[in-house]
């Protein structure tokens, strides 16, 4: 039997560092999408809360407990990054998404100076604090955005989308630098 | 243009995709005959002024009714498409 050798999305790409920005990638471990049923979110809600200490999100927030988070992930939906989610089965619809996404942590004083140029929300701390968390795009790439700290972002995009979103980030970076450069 | 999301809040118009008059909601009963599936499938009003009209917002996969204007472009506001009716629009409607 061959021996596979797994590759992460974003192997070779990161990390990148750009002036003080950094690009890194993140291993999020399992990543499955819950949906619940219709009229089964409390329910769904109590059992994450018995297995993993976590209530599924609400709109726009990512919440943690240890290794596991989950992601508001757009209506009716979330991710549950870090573990795979036991007890839901009749409760919620359960797709695997390990592997699917490309995850990366974008930290620097600055981050959002580089992310204005290709998100159109506003994500300045005194609006978009840690936890928060937004379905958006980047550039024309659908993502996930996630406040992680004070000088620091999580990007999630479709894994066919890696090399551009990196390319993308980069630039941005490399035009705040150029332009702070300037004085 | 920004378009407020009935489950984001208000986004950038680049994150959504026009989808149809709201009068898409008033699907007429089977049996109702071809006069009024015609005019459901095919008659649509070019109004200058209040509009009703569906969006979907492709970042979070919610459909919207928006309502908005066509002369000033301002967006008045939304509601989620799945308990909306098509209201003002479907008033409209209709050469039967
Ligand atoms: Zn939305």
């Amino acid at each position: 039997m061959a021996r596979l050798i797994a590759k992460s999305a974003l192997m070779g790409l990161l990390p990148v560092t750009v002036g003080g920005i950094s690009l890194t990638e993140v291993e999020t471990g399992p990543v499955t999408s819950i949906a619940p049923f219709k009229g089964q979110s409390r329910a769904v809600s109590a059992v994450l809360k018995e297995r993993v200490g976590l209530r599924f999100p609400p709109v726009n927030r990512a919440v943690a407990a240890g290794d596991v988070r989950l992601i508001w992930a757009g209506k009716g939906r979330a991710l549950m990054l870090g573990a795979k989610p036991e007890g839901l089965e009749g409760l919620a619809a359960m797709t695997d998404q390990t592997g699917a996404n490309a995850v990366l942590r974008i930290e620097g004083e600055a981050v959002e100076d580089v992310l204005a140029r290709l998100i159109p929300m506003d994500l300045r701390s005194t609006v978009f604090k840690t936890g928060h968390t937004a379905r958006t795009m980047l550039a024309h790439m659908q993502v996930s955005v996630t406040r992680v700290g004070a000088d620091a972002f999580e990007i999630m995009a479709m894994r066919s989308m890696a090399g551009t979103l990196v390319h993308d980030l980069e630039q941005a970076a490399k035009g705040v630098m150029a332009r702070r450069a300037l004085g | 243009m920004r378009i407020p999301c009935p489950v984001c809040g208000v986004r950038d118009r680049r994150e959504f995709t026009w989808g149809a008059d709201a009068l898409a909601l008033d699907r007429p009963a089977v049996d109702a005959g071809e006069v009024a599936w015609d005019d459901y499938l095919h008659n649509r009003e070019n109004p200058a002024g209040p509009t009703r009209d569906l969006w979907y917002h492709d970042a979070c996969g919610t459909w919207a009714v928006v309502d908005r204007d066509t002369v000033t472009h301002a967006v008045h506001g939304s509601s989620l498409a799945e308990t909306a009716r098509a209201g003002k629009a479907a008033a409209g409607k209709g050469r039967a």
